[in-house]
């Protein structure tokens, strides 16, 4: 038996939105008040969805602590509490949540191996949310 | 094709234990859910069902049929209940998430007559649900 199990977390970041492909204007309309110099933070919830079979010793996808830990370790310890625009992540990234999700993505799909990594889903304000699945990113 | 996603919610209480490990096995697997005294949650069930609109009543489903449904298989069944001990299935097997979305499914994939269940999602805690869409 296959199932999907998912688990939120809660991390609280600062970001600016500004792409050095754009003149300071271009910036400006293109990310409006997400474009302030001094940046603005959000509460983002990380949702992170895994699948895989159902183990008949344990009833479990995988074991939620493991899961825990890799999210704290990986995922808490580099963006809780940061701006998110001075970390190597975003060097050469504009912080939105798109690019967001697909970090996170990367990062778990390379770190966590106890079962299949399907989607994140971040959401960056009550209204706005994001997923990615892992398709190919770039257009 | 269109989904429609009704919602309940229900209490119960259970414990994780594989009879096949030791206490101490079952420790380190399960962490606090195997103290053998149980432990409980409230539960929200969103049971979402697919089909095609039909031409006279323009539902999907009966909605009271899909409530009266729930209600025995889940509610009834479950409500203010012991997973391990009141729930047939979890003689056998743990009660976990993943294994409570997929008897709920069993039991409901059951009763339905018009419309197909498309997804069975159980959340136990609000940051943590697991979606079973039939896969075996």
């Amino acid at each position: 038996m296959k199932a999907h199990l998912t688990r939120r977390y809660i991390l609280a970041a600062s970001h600016r939105l500004h792409s050095d492909q754009l003149s300071e204007a271009e910036n400006r309309a293109t990310y409006g008040k997400c474009n302030n110099p001094h940046g603005h933070g959000h509460n983002y919830a990380v949702e992170v969805t895994v699948s895989g079979h159902v183990s008949p010793n344990t009833g479990m996808v995988c074991n939620l602590a493991d899961l825990d830990e890799c999210f704290r370790r990986e995922i808490m310890e580099r963006f809780d509490h940061r701006n998110l625009n001075s970390l190597a992540e975003f060097s050469r990234l504009v912080p939105t949540t798109e690019n967001f999700a697909a970090v996170i993505y990367d990062i778990l799909k390379r770190e966590f191996r106890a079962a299949h990594l399907e989607k994140i889903r971040i959401e960056e304000t009550v209204n706005n949310s994001f997923e990615y699945c892992g398709e190919a990113r770039l257009s | 094709m269109i989904y429609l996603t009704r919602k309940c919610e229900f209490s119960a209480s259970h414990y994780y234990h594989n009879p096949e490990l030791t206490q101490e096995e079952n420790h380190r697997v399960f962490g606090k859910c195997a103290n053998l005294d149980g432990h409980g949650h409230n539960y929200t069930l969103e049971v979402t069902v697919k089909g095609n609109v039909d031409s006279t009543t323009g539902f999907v489903v009966d909605l009271k049929q899909l409530k009266d449904i729930l209600n025995d298989e889940v509610v009834e069944a479950m409500d203010h209940r012991h997973l391990n001990k009141e729930v047939p299935e979890f003689a056998a097997q743990i009660p976990t998430t993943e294994n409570l979305a997929i008897v709920i499914w069993d039991r409901l994939a059951l009763k339905l007559q018009r419309a197909k269940l498309h997804r069975v999602r159980v959340y136990e805690m609000p940051d943590l649900f697991v979606d079973y869409y039939g896969e075996k």
